[in-house]
């Protein structure tokens, strides 16, 4: 037979795979984070090569923030519909209404620090001791910390200095009452290596992904698409554009970039060509502080 | 395409941060809102350069040290290779990372400042290089720039360090002389140093064979899962979930589960999801097993052309990696692959001075960071083999009942009895 050399992209799918097995090994009541984004539809695919022709050994968990774009929502339902898998919603909205939170004022309200609360409810409801997520390394400094089997205490938090010694490829998911485990089975992966894969596997996205035209506002030199969300002023520069997603999360932190790119192939040379990373791109929430992410982290952010 | 993993070794000020800093700035994995970001904290501006090191020092606390306190891990390509580098730092208190760091290594650098040649802390990451096996090795003199590129120099530091080497047995060694801050040598090679015949790191770094580091004759998989969908389509189906960590499982194949030895024959090999004529290390398979045999997570299914050691009392050198001291009879939990057991410490043999290569016979504890010839008896036998072999089968963690942190790195070293050509009498 062939050479027995496996190409980088087959080594990162094994290792993932791997890791998904060991927390259907490890666990008792995991869970698969989706966001509806192309690293947690990355996720699914594997999962689906994890465990096919059972079923998940995990429900689909979806953190709605209610600022989500439509076309992820029905990505989502169509995804879970079509795999025949559970999917869990719950929505940051309630969650507002029930605990009786604040919600962020100014041009921009974003739901990232809010979501939190929620996702520690439902994680809460269902004692859920592992959630998948679709976090890479690559993304941020503070992300480049974290290990595969990150431990949470019932406050979600990360603690940077308490973390467990990650050797080979051996897992410690063992936990304490309370405790929970967050886990990252593609965090070796860069975005670039995302586009390849999905290109190869021929992974199917939502269409925000791919070149379209849209109504936009230029905010601090980005781009953001007009929504109910945001208020808009007369001095408020508004166009209709041809643009892209980079990366897909809420409406209102979320910025397109100006792009024809509208296969995998334009998209992975566009990309390839750039300059700015994925989250210094796309990300509004980060360039608050250097420190923004970390701090995020520390307070239960996934 | 591959992949290449690798770990930075070198005391506080060695320049690693600026290294790795410097190989994703010259490759273009350095995006310019990161580099703003990185210049935008950059205290010294009137030096005009940016500070490299920023870039993997990525915690706060760090920032405000000026140290680094964890492993950061990096990536970055070329058209020949994906690098992921596991960035551990050179504080003396931190061993126990660079241990983490080096346990998913293909290769260390091993950074040594020109102007102090070969330290004690340069002897005690190559101890740890050496401990985990990584079977390649760059020693990266760095600062050249500082001595004046002076080739001198850097012979004296190859002679020092080649009997390092030699004590310590590591394989596979290259010297190169660099400046991690200017560039030379990194990418390209240096005009500076035209003595020095070898090539340039980036190019040291592609070019390293690791693929022949993969064990493809002693097939070894460890059962993470089992597969049954007990569907009205599937009602039979029985798939063993794991990843071959060695060898090559073909249909057909005669197999051995352990630790209980029970014999059997692979009759399908899945990979994705698909059946296929052969899968090997290390790809992620279902197998199936022609007879109706009790295998569950922890089993391993070894070939049986290539017969794994059970037993459940071995020896281990043991990197001890918690605050709380290992003292001998203490209870915890083995974690080999997918396969979790109790076990007790029995005695210390000796503990290993990193910094003299001497042993201290029977010490009664061992505290962090301490290195200690062990004995483990497991409450059920496990598979194994000896780590200096098949690193993925012969490394273990342990992991305290209490705390349920990973507190120790264990490397079997027990070799397989030879079996006595006949009984003895
Ligand atoms: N002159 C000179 N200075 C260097 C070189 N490499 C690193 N440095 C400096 O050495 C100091 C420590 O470097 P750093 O990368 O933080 O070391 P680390 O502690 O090993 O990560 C910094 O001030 C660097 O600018 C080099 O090749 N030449
Ligand atoms: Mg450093």
């Amino acid at each position: 037979m062939g050479s027995y050399k496996l190409d980088y992209l087959d080594q990162l799918e094994s290792e993932a795979i791997h890791i998904f097995r060991e927390v259907a090994g490890q666990f008792e009541r995991p869970a698969l984070l989706f966001s509806g984004g192309k690293d947690s539809i990355v996720l699914v695919h594997l999962a689906l090569k994890a465990f096919r022709p059972g079923k998940f050994p995990f429900p689909l968990v979806h953190i709605d923030t209610g600022h989500n774009f439509q076309e992820a929502l029905d990505f989502r339902d169509a995804l879970a519909e079509k795999i025949g898998e559970k999917l869990i919603v719950r929505n940051v909205e309630d969650t507002i209404k029930t605990r009786g939170l604040t919600e962020q004022k100014g041009k921009l309200p974003s739901r990232n620090g809010l979501q939190t609360y929620t996702l520690l409810d439902t994680i809460e409801e269902f004692e859920f001791d592992a959630c998948i997520g679709g976090a890479r390394r690559d993304e941020e400094k503070a992300r480049a910390k974290e290990r595969i089997f990150s431990v949470r205490d019932e406050f979600g938090s990360w603690d940077p200095k308490r973390q467990r010694p990650e050797l080979w490829n051996i897992y410690n998911g063992k936990i304490n009452k309370g405790e929970n485990v967050r886990v990252f089975p593609i965090s070796n992966w860069t975005e670039l290596d995302i586009w390849n894969y999905i290109r190869r596997e021929k992974i199917e996205l939502p269409s925000i992904y791919f070149a379209h035209e849209r109504e936009v506002l230029e905010f601090d030199g980005r781009l953001v698409a007009t929504n109910e969300f945001i208020t808009l002023h007369d001095d408020d520069v508004v166009s209709r554009k041809v643009v892209r997603y980079r990366t897909v999360g809420d409406m209102t932190c979320t910025a397109a970039v100006e792009s024809n790119a509208s296969t995998l192939d334009d998209i992975i040379n566009e990309i390839i060509a750039t300059n700015t990373s994925e989250r210094g791109q796309t990300r509004i929430d980060d360039r608050v502080s250097e420190a923004a992410m970390e701090d995020r982290k520390k307070n239960g952010y996934f | 395409m591959d992949i290449l993993r690798f770990l930075t070794a070198g005391s506080v000020d060695d320049g690693k941060s600026t290294l790795i800093g410097r190989l994703l700035y010259d490759s273009k994995s350095i995006m310019v809102d990161q580099l703003e970001a990185i210049e935008r904290s950059t205290k010294n501006k009137e030096e005009g350069r940016v500070d490299l090191a920023l870039l993997t020092d990525g915690l706060r606390a760090e920032r405000e040290q000026g140290i680094t306190i964890d492993v950061a891990y990096k990536y970055f390509s070329t058209p020949k290779r994906k690098f992921i580098i596991a960035d551990t730092p050179g504080h003396i208190q931190y061993t126990r990372n660079m241990v983490t760091g080096a346990s998913n290594s293909d290769l260390a650098i091993i950074l040594i400042d020109a102007r102090h040649g070969v330290v004690e802390q340069t002897r005690r990451h190559s101890i740890i290089v050496s401990l985990l096996n990584l079977p390649h090795v760059v020693v990266a003199i760095n600062k050249m720039d500082l001595v004046d590129f002076s080739q001198d120099k850097y012979n004296d530091i190859v002679i020092d360090y080649s009997q390092v080497a030699a004590s310590l047995g590591l394989k596979n060694v290259t010297y190169i002389p660099i400046s991690a801050l200017n560039g030379d040598n990194i990418v390209e090679k240096s005009t500076a140093m035209p003595w020095y015949e070898g090539g340039s790191l980036l190019n040291v770094l592609e070019t390293v064979e690791v693929h022949e580091d993969i064990n493809l004759t002693e097939g070894r998989f460890p059962v993470q899962y089992v597969i049954r969908p007990q569907t009205e389509e599937l009602p039979d189906y029985r798939g063993y979930a794991g990843k071959i960590i060695s060898g090559i499982y073909r249909k057909g194949d005669k197999v051995v589960v352990q630790p209980a030895g029970i014999e059997s024959t692979i009759s399908a090999v899945e990979v994705g999801g698909q059946e296929v004529e052969e899968a090997f290390a290390p790809q992620s398979a279902v197998l199936h097993l022609a007879d109706d045999i009790d295998v569950s997570r922890g089993d391993v299914i070894v070939k049986q052309d290539a017969p794994v050691q059970v037993a459940q009392e071995f020896e281990v050198v043991l990197c001890w990696m918690s605050n709380t001291p290992l003292v001998p009879r203490n209870k915890y939990m083995l974690q080999i692959n997918s396969r979790n057991v109790r076990c007790v410490v029995k005695e210390l043999e000796y503990k290993l001075n990193v910094n003299t290569l001497e042993k201290e016979l029977s010490p009664v504890s061992a505290g962090l960071n301490d290195v200690v010839k062990a004995t483990i008896k497991t409450a059920s036998p496990i598979a194994f083999d000896t780590y200096k072999n098949l690193r993925a089968n012969g490394g273990a963690i342990l992991i305290d009942e209490t705390s349920l942190v990973t507190v120790g790195a264990c490397m079997i070293t027990t070799e397989p009895q030879e079996k006595p050509f006949w009984p003895e009498i």
